[in-house]
């Protein structure tokens, strides 16, 4: 127990009120984080939110305005990049290009293990242990490259690899030298869609395997849903929520946090409290567990599984004309005009109904009540009266 | 465009260039023509290429033995190889704090090297020559060199290819323990070889040819540079006999046009680099 306390301790990392503005153009805004030791974090947030600025400080590349990092428990803020054990792969894989995939992989041991006069092209290798230290980069190296499936390239330059396999270098360089913590910025965002998903595989088993903390960033909410232990949120500067993708899609702390995950989008309709627990939505009536005033007007967040096909209007059941349906193999999207929206609503349906639907006809979705999600006027969730939908705290165990 | 168009186009264009190229290469191809020409026919009324008689085996004897041109061009070479290799040396840092290290007065340095690049270096031949004096260099190889070893072409050169390189590569390079200096030397400069490359051929064609400054601080044969050499030589040993100092001359160009020509692609794509992005 004592032991996994001082794990706990040397490879976590805390993000304490980082702020950071350009030409005062403030980007980041008292960001605060604690990530445990061997978490999968993911930095999930739309372009230029932000998540690479807050990642390269933590790496030490970009100097934060106030606010502290701690990477095991110790405060990293006055550290140079290569004194914080810490490292990063890059969104555009950065492999230096003059130099083969061994060299790249070998420079980050070589920066470390061997002192200056032996790192010297003629003068180093007649210095004693150059050698010695020199056959054991070498070795780690081709460890590490047998590992990640790239043994068979050590000898090529970067310019002659494919994008998977420039990737899979980057990772390498990242590796061999056994960080305590890994940033990944966007990694699989120069990929095809099929590799992307092939890698998403590799590096959450990567993860598994070398059991040490890693902040991945991206602005894929899928990549953020199937890879993550938890997700934080970043949107403005901010961060929104931090909580395991689960909680995230089934209880966003906010809508933009509920628009930004899940797809097809979730359907936002404006609604009217009309009494304790009865809500008037798209001219239907819907009964909610909230204690709303009556006459206040909330936002009704509803995921299109969360619809299904009804016989006849009634309560909790919305009426609109069929725009078209989707069909993509598994599931059948119903896209449906409902009265006060300009958008379409999408409803998730099984696939077998797919014959019964016409354009234009009138439809009748039944909302599961229980999955519904309200926000307020300012775009916060409203929690509800009983504790069916748990609240926050609670999941975070 | 039709197809007689553009060769009537392409015609003119090739006719514009042949006509240029040949006004510029006619000094070079007269020059070699008069050192294989014996001093009868260098004046001769009838204009030929070749000569009538081979004289060249004499013109060249006499330019290599008479004067010490083996030694002009050695002076040259360690000359010439001493100011590219500090250049290089002083250049690239500069360049690389220029382009990738975010620092207070940034711009305003990058001023001073743009200014530096628009003055010409007579304009600063007085004060240099007073600050040799001063250090007691006159009639030394290091008074030909220390005037030259900061050079603001090479510093602009090398921070627009350092700009091209993108900020990742350095972070990268910060992450993997490489200090300020060794990303400069590991990473920076040997991706920017093409640049590298047409700055030494700039750098050392200039003061291979350099006759004002030479002129100006150096006496003895022991310390002169090729250009210089050959002047002298026109002076003192061929008097009105152009045979062997067109040798000498053709002798002394000879390395740059053949490295040149060698490296002429890379020249080319140093130079244009900075440009295209
Ligand atoms: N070095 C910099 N100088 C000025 N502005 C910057 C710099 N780096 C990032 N920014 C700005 O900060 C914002 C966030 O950038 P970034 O962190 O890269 O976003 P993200 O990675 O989330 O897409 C962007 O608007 C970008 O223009
Ligand atoms: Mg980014």
């Amino acid at each position: 127990m004592a032991t996994q306390m001082m794990r706990n301790a040397l490879a976590g990392v805390s993000i304490h009120g980082i702020s950071k503005s350009f030409d005062s153009a403030p980007i980041l805004n008292g960001i605060s984080l604690d990530i445990r030791d061997g978490e999968f974090l993911t930095l999930l947030g739309p372009s230029g939110c932000g998540k690479s600025t807050l990642l390269r400080i933590i790496a030490g590349l970009e100097q934060q305005d106030c606010g502290t990092i701690e990477v095991a428990g110790v405060k990293v803020d006055r550290l140079r990049p290569k004194q914080r054990d810490v490292a990063m792969v890059f969104q555009s894989y950065a492999l230096y290009p003059h130099m083969t995939v061994s060299e790249n992989m070998a420079l980050p041991l070589k920066m470390r293990r061997l002192s200056a006069w032996q790192r010297l092209p003629v003068i180093g290798a007649l210095l004693p242990k150059t050698c010695a230290v020199s056959a054991e980069i070498k070795t780690e190296v081709v460890r590490t490259a047998k590992a990640l499936g790239i043994d068979h390239l050590l000898a090529h330059k970067p310019g002659q690899l494919s994008g998977g396999q420039r990737q899979r270098v980057a990772v390498g360089r990242a590796m061999v030298r056994h960080p305590a913590v890994f940033l990944m910025d966007e990694p699989l965002s120069n990929l095809d869609a099929k590799l992307r998903v092939q890698m998403r595989g590799e590096i959450k088993e990567l993860h598994r395997r070398l059991g040490v903390t890693f902040i991945y960033v991206t602005h894929d909410q899928t990549e953020a849903m199937t890879m993550s232990d938890r997700i934080a949120v970043m949107l403005n500067g901010q961060l929104a929520q931090v909580a395991s993708p689960r909680q995230i899609y089934a209880c966003p702390a906010d809508r933009r946090v509920a628009e930004l995950i899940g797809s097809p989008k979730i359907n936002l309709l404006e609604a009217t409290a009309r009494s304790e627990g009865l809500l008037t939505v798209a001219g239907s009536a819907l009964a909610v567990d909230n204690k709303l005033d009556s006459g206040s007007s909330v936002t009704l967040g509803i995921r299109p599984e969360s619809l299904q096909p009804a016989e006849w209007a009634g309560l909790n059941t919305l009426t609109g004309r069929l725009r078209y349906v989707e069909h993509v193999g598994a599931d059948l999207f119903a896209h449906v005009d409902v009265p006060g929206s300009s958008e379409p609503l999408v409803a998730r349906l099984p696939v077998e109904l797919a014959s019964n639907f016409q354009s234009d006809q009138i439809v009748h979705l039944q909302i599961r009540r229980e999955q519904v999600l309200l926000f307020s006027a300012d775009g916060r969730r409203v929690s509800e009266g009983d504790a069916r939908v748990t609240p926050l705290r609670s999941y975070a165990q | 465009m039709t197809l007689p168009m553009k060769i009537l186009a392409g015609a003119v264009r090739h006719a514009i260039l042949l006509t240029t190229g040949s006004l510029v290469l006619a000094p070079f191809v007269w020059m070699v023509s008069l050192s294989l020409k014996p001093p009868a026919e260098l004046f001769s009324s009838s204009f030929t290429l070749l000569p009538q008689h081979w004289f060249a085996v004499e013109n060249y004897a006499r330019a290599l033995t008479e004067a010490p041109l083996p030694r002009y061009m050695l002076n040259g070479v360690i000359v010439c190889a001493a100011i590219l290799l500090l250049q290089i040396m002083i250049c690239a840092p500069a360049a690389y704090a220029l382009a990738k290290v975010r620092f207070a007065g940034r711009q305003v340095m990058f001023g001073f090297v743009l200014i530096g690049l628009l003055i010409p270096h007579q304009v600063l031949a007085l004060p240099l020559f007073i600050l040799c004096y001063g250090l007691g260099i006159f009639n030394t190889y290091a008074a030909l060199i220390f005037p030259f070893v900061v050079s603001p072409f090479g510093i602009f050169l090398f921070r627009q290819f350092f700009m091209s390189i993108p900020d990742d590569i350095v972070h990268a390079a910060r992450l993997d323990g490489l200090s300020e200096l060794s990303i400069v030397w590991r990473i920076m400069l040997p991706m920017s070889l093409p640049a590298v490359l047409a700055f030494s051929i700039v750098s050392v064609v200039s003061h291979w040819n350099d006759l004002f400054w030479p002129l100006l601080v150096v006496r003895s044969q022991e310390f002169m540079p090729p250009s210089l050499g050959i002047v002298t030589f026109a002076n003192a040993e061929a008097g009105n006999d152009y045979g062997p100092l067109m040798a000498g001359a053709t002798v002394v160009v000879a390395p740059l046009v053949i490295s040149f020509l060698a490296a002429q692609r890379w020249f080319i794509e140093g130079l244009t680099a900075g440009s295209i992005k």
